[in-house]
Parts: structure tokens; C-alpha cells; sequence
């Protein structure tokens, strides 16, 4: 049965896929970005003169409280990746048909509530500190994960799954096997947003208590103090840089290769 | 073999109830393609998706092998039962190698046996297992995808297939190469087939017995020839359309409708022999052959009437041949596009095995209508 392939198929790595602009591709992915930014910094630091050595005078500080932003972050992301992840997927089942709508409908309108409310709230609730922190911070990373997963999830081609029963796999493992991996490019690109916020307002948790590099920015605010708000601020921007550029990598290296359309 | 016994399927909807498959019995013997055939709408996929419980039936039976599979467990069914869809549905996560492997794997087999059952289908079809075996689906073209559809169906070996509308997406060129390809296939593994199809010409290339469909009703169950011969009611007749003789041409191989005398005269033999070759049998035409019963050449004998001589001189070179493996319809294509009305047909090495008229196809049609 030596017959001819009808059509091999003319570029293997990429077929079928709308490419971007290379130029729009390489202002999107993070390693340029960094790069950009880096030297901006440095530009910027040796113009200012004397500011390094300021600058310099909060090194203590900052190591200090970067661990304590980190840690603030990771209990805070780390959590709703668990939860959003699950809330996303229980969300999915057929079983809850409209209700899931309905419920994503009040997670989205948790995140209308500004970040700083929701501290506020958890305060008055929990007190202050890290808790309360975290808890504000999960709630507002929760919702674009738990959307994209269900999403992701909900986007499964019927035929898929058609072939999949018919083939007399469970539902346990049609999940695993087939509707979780190839919602997984969808998922992380939730997650990777939810990261960029959870960083970017974790700043925020100073003001109810709980540390962290927004200790510096405040402070350096309320005194007029530039050098100690610049030690705040920078290192703040480097993490949000950093954490992107991280969870970027991780989404190339868990999505199969079949999926993403990166590659 | 598969068994239906007044399967039943109805749905409650908001405007009432519909019966979607109303009272179907059908058997399918041991190694045979029976094609579900009829407009959309008419239940036949729903039929296909009781047979492997994708679909529970109201009520009714299905038999599989002789069991009934209300009996057994709807995945254990599933997994012993190939199924393969329009829409593919390979798995875009998993390699060529892990989409063909799914059954296999579900079923525990040993990794290197179903590794090596992957690269031994692969070389059935013609797809190199190197270059293939660890593609993505994405980077296979549609043809391809749905060969490792097909594939992936054999993967354990199930005796039975459910195959819906397998060929549907792929467009007429490649669809028939596919379709060869896929009987050549079963002359060897003999699986017994259910296979949903709304084309006709697909339906009596692949099928060994057509069920045509209406509404939800089973119309006629036969195989092709009988259908096209004699169709049970008016909706199957034109379901069927107006050129079902041309349509039977199709499924009548030249040897099954040749004449075989007289077949011809020898080279060596004279011209008066070949004449009264003609006078015996009422043909304008003798044909000549060498002394291997290869073909030379044909004599018109109305024009040598009284003239002597060896036949062979007086012959001309032949217009058409037709092979005896042929079917009639391009038999009776070559008649018209060489304006002959006897066609001698040869085998494989060129030796003459008979010949065929008008008359010959006429009668073959008319005795195919009645012998099945």
C-alpha cells in the first residue's frame, strides 16, 4: 500500500497558525523586555548621581522586606492558583450548567471592588497583618484564573470528547487525559495575569500591617524622601519583571508542545 | 456480528416527545460493511451511538458478538469496540505514537507492544513510521490526520467498528484514494463494520449491504445490487435517483459479463472459417489471435465476403480493450468513446478471455436484479 502522501504538510514546526509580526513577538516575549528594562535602570542610576549611594543606605531594608513582599506573593498567588484552578474546574462540569455562569458573575464582581477596599474589608474582619494581606491579595488574583480555567476547560471541541467517551475512556480520564492538557495554554495565560496583578498590588498590604516593599514606598512618600521611595519602588518593579518572565518560561515548559502556539 | 432488535430511541423536547429511532432491526455478519445511509436527520448516527452506548436506547437490543450489551459495562464495551468520527478527534496533546496507542493503553497493555503495534499500523497505510510517529496532529494534513483516525480505531484490534461518517471531511480526490485503501485493508483484517454515510457512491463502494434510512424507519436493508435492482418503495427508489443502471454498471465485473463464444480464430486459420465464425454466432466482428491467445487484431466480415485468403490478412488493429477485471461501466464507457459495439476483453498479459455487447451488458444487468 505504497501510496502517495497527499499533502505533507509545508512548515512542521508551525502549520496553520497566524503569525504575529516578529517584531510584535519579540516586544511580547519577556527576555528583550528585561533587557530594555535593565539598562533603563542603570541609564537612569548613574544620571542621578549620588542616588546609588542613598540608594545604598537601605540595603538592609530591602532585602528585609523583598522577603517579606515575596512571601506576602507566593502565599497569596499560591493559594488562589489552588483554588482558582479547582473553583475553575468544578465550575466546568456539565452539572452546573447555568449555574456557573451565575457564579463567575459575582467572582467578577469582586474584582470591580478596588484592591484596596477589599484590605480594607479583610481588616475590619481579620485585623492586621499578614492574614488579612493575604487574603485580600488572593481574592484579587482568584478571579482571572478561575475564568480562564473554566474557560479553557468549557472550550474542549465537543468531537473531542465524543471520541474520547467513544473510545470508552472515564470521565476521570478524559479530564486529565484529555480536557485539562489542552485547556492548559489558556490556563496558564490566566495565571500569569493574576501573577501580575497579585505583584503589582501587593505593595498595598503595607497599609493594613503586613509589610512588605510597600513599607518603603509609603513611607518614602509620606516624608518626602526619594531615595527610600525609589528602594521600594524599584525592587517592586524588578519582581513584577521577574515574576513574568518566570512564569512565562513555566508556561512554555507545561504546555505540550501540540498546543502551544508559541511554537 | 452485530444485532439490532427494535432498537427505540426517543427524546423528550419542549414541543413533545420525538422519536428519533423508531423500532430498527438489522443484522451485520462476521466481516461485513453495512452502511447506514439516508438524509441528515434520519437517526442513523443515533443508531451508530446506541450500538457502543454513547447514546442509551430506549428500548430494543443490541448484540454484539452475541452478547447483549445491556450485560456488559459501557466502557469495557467501548474499548473493545473501534470508533472512529467525521471530526477525527485525534487528541492535539499527544503524539501520532500516543494517539494510536489511547485503546492499548486504557486496555494495560505492555508499552513496548503497543509501540511496536503503532509503527506496524503506520506501515499498513504507507505513512513512514520515522517521520510520523512523533508529529503533533496539528502538523499532519487532513488526509493523514484521518488515517491516524482509522488507525488509532485498529489500534487494539477490536473485532467490530463503528465508523461515522469517516471520510466525510476530506475532500473527493483524496476521499477515494482513502476509500481504497481502507477495503484493501479489510480484505485482510475483516472486521465487521457499521458505517454511517449520507453518499451514495460511497455507500456502494464500501458496502457489502446498504440500510437505507427515513425518519427514524429502517426503508430497505439489502446489499447493493439487490437495492439498485429492486428498491422496496418509492422514497428508496429515488434516494437512489434515476441513473441506477448506470449506477449497477459499477457492480458487475466484465468477467462476470462477458461472452466467451466463440471467442475467436487462430492466425493461422483462413478467412472462410473466420466467416462462418460469424454466420454461426450473428457478429459483425471476428476477432484474431496468436498462437498464445494474444489479441492481434479484429475483422469486419460483412466487408469480406468472398474473398480468400489467411483471416490474419485481412485483419485490423483492435480500437479498445477492456480488462476482465474491469466493471461494466467503464466497459460501456469505452464502447461509446470508441464507437464499437463488441469490446474484446484480456487479461493481465493480453490474452483474449472473451468479448461483450450491448446485449451482454443488457442481460447481466437484468440477472444481477434477480440473483443477489
Amino acid at each position: 500500500m505504497n501510496l502517495p502522501v497527499p499533502h505533507p504538510p509545508s512548515n512542521l514546526s508551525d502549520p496553520g497558525l497566524p503569525r504575529r509580526a516578529s517584531w510584535l513577538r519579540r516586544l511580547a516575549t519577556p527576555k528583550p523586555m528585561l533587557k530594555v528594562l535593565l539598562f533603563a535602570l542603570l541609564v537612569a542610576w548613574l544620571l542621578l548621581g549620588d542616588m546609588p549611594r542613598s540608594l545604598l543606605a537601605f540595603r538592609k531594608d530591602i532585602v528585609y522586606l523583598t522577603w517579606q513582599h515575596l512571601e506576602l506573593v507566593a502565599w497569596a498567588s499560591g493559594l488562589a492558583v489552588i483554588v482558582g484552578v479547582t473553583v475553575g474546574a468544578v465550575l466546568s462540569r456539565p452539572i452546573f450548567g447555568r449555574i456557573s455562569e451565575v457564579i463567575l458573575q459575582v467572582f467578577n464582581l469582586g474584582t470591580t471592588i478596588p484592591t484596596l477596599a477589599i484590605l480594607a474589608l479583610s481588616m475590619t474582619l481579620m485585623g492586621i497583618g499578614m492574614v488579612p494581606a493575604v487574603f485580600g491579595l488572593w481574592a484579587h488574583t482568584l478571579l482571572p484564573i478561575v475564568r480562564n480555567t473554566y474557560t479553557g476547560l468549557k472550550e474542549t471541541p465537543a468531537h473531542l470528547i465524543d471520541a474520547a467517551r467513544g473510545m470508552g475512556m472515564t470521565a476521570t480520564q478524559i479530564f486529565f487525559g484529555v480536557e485539562f492538557p489542552n485547556a492548559l495554554y489558556v490556563i496558564m495565560g490566566g495565571i500569569r495575569t493574576a501573577l501580575a496583578i497579585c505583584v503589582g498590588t501587593a505593595p498595598l498590604a503595607f497599609l493594613i500591617g503586613a509589610g512588605g516593599l510597600g513599607e518603603l514606598i509609603f513611607t518614602g512618600i509620606a516624608l518626602n524622601d526619594m531615595p527610600m521611595l525609589l528602594a521600594g519602588a524599584i525592587p517592586t518593579a524588578l519582581l513584577a519583571v521577574l515574576t513574568d518572565f518566570v512564569v512565562a518560561r513555566l508556561q512554555i515548559w507545561v504546555v505540550p508542545r501540540g498546543i502551544s502556539p508559541a511554537i | 456480528m452485530i444485532r439490532l432488535d427494535k432498537l427505540t430511541k426517543t427524546f423528550d423536547t419542549p414541543q413533545g416527545v420525538v422519536v428519533a429511532v423508531d423500532g430498527i432491526s438489522l443484522e451485520v455478519p462476521k466481516g461485513e460493511i453495512c452502511v447506514l445511509l439516508g438524509p441528515s436527520g434520519c437517526g442513523k448516527t443515533t443508531t451508530l451511538r446506541m450500538i457502543n452506548r454513547l447514546v442509551a436506547p430506549t428500548s430494543g437490543k443490541v448484540y454484539v458478538d452475541g452478547r447483549d450489551t445491556d450485560t456488559v459495562d459501557p466502557i469495557e464495551l467501548r474499548r473493545s469496540i473501534g470508533y472512529v468520527i467525521q471530526q477525527v478527534g485525534l487528541f492535539p496533546n499527544k503524539t501520532v505514537r500516543d494517539n494510536i496507542c489511547i485503546v492499548p493503553d486504557l486496555l494495560g497493555w505492555d508499552r513496548k507492544k503497543s509501540r511496536a503495534r503503532a509503527i506496524e499500523l503506520l506501515e499498513l497505510v504507507g505513512m513512514k513510521p520515522g517521520e510520523f510517529l512523533d508529529r503533533y496532529p496539528r502538523e499532519l494534513s487532513g488526509g493523514q490526520q484521518q488515517r491516524v483516525g482509522v488507525l488509532r480505531a485498529l489500534a487494539a484490534d477490536p473485532p467490530v467498528m463503528l465508523m461515522d461518517e469517516p471520510f466525510g471531511a476530506i475532500d473527493p480526490i483524496n476521499r477515494e484514494v482513502i476509500q481504497n485503501e481502507f477495503l484493501r485493508m479489510q480484505q485482510s483484517i475483516r472486521k465487521t463494520i457499521v458505517f454511517v454515510s449520507h453518499d451514495l457512491d460511497e455507500a456502494m463502494r464500501m458496502a457489502n449491504r446498504i440500510a437505507i434510512f427515513r425518519d427514524g424507519k429502517l426503508e430497505q436493508c439489502a446489499t447493493p445490487a439487490q437495492l439498485l435492482a429492486t428498491p422496496a418503495n418509492e422514497f428508496v427508489q429515488s434516494f437512489l435517483g434515476s441513473d441506477t443502471a448506470l449506477k449497477r454498471l459499477r457492480l458487475i465485473k466484465v468477467a462476470q459479463a462477458m461472452r466467451t463464444s466463440p471467442l475467436a480464430v487462430a492466425n493461422h486459420e483462413p478467412l472462410h472459417k473466420a466467416l462462418a465464425v460469424s454466420r454461426e454466432s450473428g457478429l459483425d466482428s471476428v476477432f484474431v489471435v496468436d498462437e498464445h491467445g494474444r489479441l492481434l487484431g479484429v475483422l469486419d466480415a460483412r466487408d469480406n465476403i468472398g474473398r480468400s485468403g489467411l483471416a490474419m490478412e485481412y485483419a485490423k488493429s483492435v480500437r479498445a480493450t477492456v480488462t476482465t477485471t474491469s466493471d461494466l461501466r467503464s466497459a460501456v464507457a469505452l464502447m461509446f468513446t470508441h464507437d464499437v459495439s463488441v469490446l474484446p476483453c484480456v487479461d493481465d498479459t493480453g490474452v483474449m478471455k472473451g468479448w461483450i455487447n450491448h446485449q451482454a451488458v443488457g442481460r447481466s444487468l437484468a440477472q444481477a436484479g434477480t440473483t443477489p
